[in-house]
């Protein structure tokens, strides 16, 4: 094992991002299209964030729960059976790791933060595969405000671990039937309670999407990962930066985070977002790909529409990647080309994450197994053989366990090409 | 300036103005609920174009959008549908940005031209999103009714009333569409609020549910808009003469006040 600094080490944070200009737009992207209602708050929070990241204090506070509280800095682990499987010398940046086992820990709690400046006391937010949901109820409890999250009744169902341990941690989880019933419509009923609530709520929006500030303050609290993946990809590969730096996109926050502290490197930044079903099924959640511009909660962005401007249903077999939009700046960062976009499938993320489990001891997120799962594709293809690459792993798969028990077995395949059993479920 | 002048006139005689909303595409020959609001006493209509994600809507409207994307209704079968009718009051539409980005700006006024319809009110397109829209708006002479919001700063609410066309749509409360048991307190201050600064006919909506609220509502505003209340009505069953029936009390609620 090559020691790279990680736990124990202090946390740094990153200097502050670039703030987007004319109200919220990465190119053409982003903006604050909400109900009058709104706009004040929103008004309010972007004065607010800009005080408080250039505070001292602030960031002080916000850095010492990200150590003592989150347990960061994360390592970069090197995986080197999977380099030697795959052709590729592959890291690891270990969001999954941390305290509440995804990197939507850090957004939430520099979120309660402002949600304590601006003197608020109950907060809600939507979410898909439950880990948001799930960061801010531990949040809200540690800060002791109320919670209610929003979650989607089919994303609630395969996610039911994650609805009950919200349940503990004192929030109550108010479950969405209407349209999909995912992500996109828990984010609807989100945004018609703060319409309501606003004056005492405040909404702490999972990923770089909704209107301004959001995608802006997301990125700007997730950027962690990427300012401590880069010095500790520099440790390991003796002062360089990888060749490519990969991540999942749903909405996009690790790939975003990720990418701050990459974009001015010569690594290539690559999204993965998830193909479903397949692109040309219809049935996928590849909103740079396959969407096209429009607006919706809050944001100008890309979305999967029908000919009509109807926004149509996302698919994936990963909660948190079934969302049929994608935050303003990774199309901005698309248009630019100094970001590139591709897609895997279900099949080939559930593969990829059976590798991971098997090669590294590593069981990830289903959400984060689709950036594994590029990455095995496209070694000695896009990828050229021997080139270095480093992957987000932005959250554990305990979450997923007992659905792909029996995706596995519904497709005959086992989880474990050695084991007796073949469930790789030994719960009861 | 069709609905506009339309309120100012009616206004300017002492007569309460009433606006019911009504979801475009509802149900087969739903434009036979337009002649019939405005037989029994509105003043204007507002049609719905649904979206697939109103995020400034309660249940019943959402209902009622689904019911009717769900008939395969689109901007077009619905500004289709409109066309040509002679419903003897100004029309508005009320939708989504999404759906007028989706056509373009500029193709989606000329579309509310053709069909006859005056003026359009989008509750997710705020003053500062308003720009590009206004300008293909003001050029195809498509009045845009701007809403205010309890929230509002005072420095806001200035500008949106000065630069709302048509009338001024004063949010009665804090959440989004649907009945409520009374009047909501911030319904009086945010009328008179905006009464205080523009000249533009004020009318007040969301949560305005039975008469007596409407009756309640215009000593504070010119008026009111009413939506799920008329909707709950339609999609409990009931058809276009139980409609009727229902803004013609309100009509008359209104019209005690005057008197």
């Amino acid at each position: 094992m090559t020691a790279v600094s990680g736990r124990g080490g202090p946390v740094v944070l990153p200097e502050p991002g670039p703030e987007p200009v004319d109200l919220g737009r990465f190119g053409g992207f982003g903006g604050r299209f909400v109900p009058e209602t709104l706009v004040p708050a929103l008004e309010e929070l972007e004065d607010e964030f800009r005080h408080a990241w250039s505070s001292g204090d602030f960031r002080r506070e916000f850095g010492g729960l990200l150590d003592t509280y989150a347990g960061r800095p994360t390592p970069v682990t090197e995986c080197h059976r999977l380099s030697e499987r795959l052709g590729v010398r592959v890291l690891l940046k270990r969001e999954d790791l941390t305290h509440t086992g995804s990197h939507k820990i850090n957004n939430v709690l520099g979120q309660a933060l402002l949600t304590r400046r601006m003197g608020k006391n109950r907060v809600i937010a939507e979410t898909g595969a439950g880990q948001h949901g799930v960061a801010t109820a531990t949040a809200c409890a540690l800060f002791g405000f109320d919670c209610v999250v929003f979650m989607g009744a089919v994303d609630a169902q395969r996610q039911a671990l994650n609805v009950w341990r919200m349940g503990l941690l004192g929030a109550e989880v108010r479950t969405v039937e209407s349209g999909s019933a995912t992500l996109k419509d828990a984010t609807n009923e989100a945004l018609r309670d703060w319409v309501a609530s606003v004056e005492t709520t405040h909404y702490c929006i999972g990923s770089v999407v909704g209107p301004h500030p959001f995608p802006w303050i997301v990125r700007e609290l997730q950027s962690v990962i990427g300012s401590e993946a880069r010095s500790q990809c520099r440790e390991v590969l003796g002062g360089d930066d990888p060749d490519a730096v990969v991540a999942c996109v749903g909405g996009g926050s690790n790939a975003m985070g990720t990418f701050a502290g990459f974009r001015d490197t010569a690594a290539r930044l690559v999204g993965v977002e998830a193909a479903g079903e397949g692109l040309e099924s219809g049935r996928h959640g590849a909103s740079i790909s396959r969407g096209v511009p429009g607006v919706l909660h809050g944001a100008r962005s890309l979305y999967l529409q029908d000919e009509h401007g109807q926004i149509r249903e996302a698919h994936s077999i990963s909660a948190g990647l079934d969302y049929p939009g994608v935050g303003p700046e990774h199309v901005a960062l698309a248009e630019s080309g100094r970001a590139e976009y591709d897609s895997v499938t279900d099949h080939e993320a559930l593969e990829a994450f059976r590798l991971l489990a098997e090669s590294e001891g590593i069981i990830p997120a289903l959400e984060s197994a689709h950036a594994i799962a590029w990455v095995a594709r496209e070694a000695g293809a896009a990828l050229p053989s021997g080139s270095t690459v480093l992957i987000t792993l932005s959250g554990r798969g305990d979450k997923d366990a007992a659905q792909l028990a029996d995706a596995f077995a519904d497709t005959g395949s086992g989880a474990g090409s050695g084991t007796a059993s073949g469930t790789g479920n030994d719960g009861p | 300036m069709r609905l506009e002048e339309t309120l100012r006139d009616a206004r300017s005689g002492g007569r309460p103005l009433l606006v019911p909303y009504v979801t475009g595409g509802l149900y087969d020959g739903w434009t036979e609920l337009l002649e019939a609001v405005v037989a029994a006493g509105a003043d204007a209509v507002e049609i719905g174009i649904p979206f697939s994600d109103p995020v400034m809507d309660g249940p019943t409207i959402q209902t009622a959008s689904q019911q009717a994307l769900a008939r395969g209704a689109t901007p077009m079968t619905i500004l289709g549908d409109v066309e040509g009718l002679a419903v003897g009051a100004p029309l508005a539409v009320m939708t989504y940005a999404n759906l007028v980005m989706h056509a373009g700006y500029d193709r989606f006024a000329s579309a509310l031209v053709d069909a006859g319809v005056d003026a359009a009110i989008l509750p997710d397109l705020p003053l500062d999103e308003f720009g590009p829209w206004g300008s293909a708006a003001d050029a195809a002479g498509i009045e845009t009714v701007l809403l205010a919001a309890p929230t509002t700063t005072d420095e806001r609410l200035a500008r949106i009333c000065e630069r709302s066309k048509g009338f001024v749509y004063a949010v009665s409360l804090l959440g989004v569409t649907g009945e409520r048991g009374s009047l909501s307190e911030p319904s009086s201050t945010v009328g008179e609020r905006c009464r205080g600064l523009t000249d533009t006919p004020v009318l007040l909506g969301v949560g305005i549910s039975t008469p007596e609220q409407a009756a309640e509502a215009v000593r504070h505003a010119d008026g009111v808009v009413i939506g799920s209340a008329l909707i709950r009505r339609l999609l409990d069953g009931g058809g276009v003469d139980v409609a009727a029936d229902f803004i013609r009390e309100v009509r008359r609620a209104l019209d005690e006040t005057a008197s």
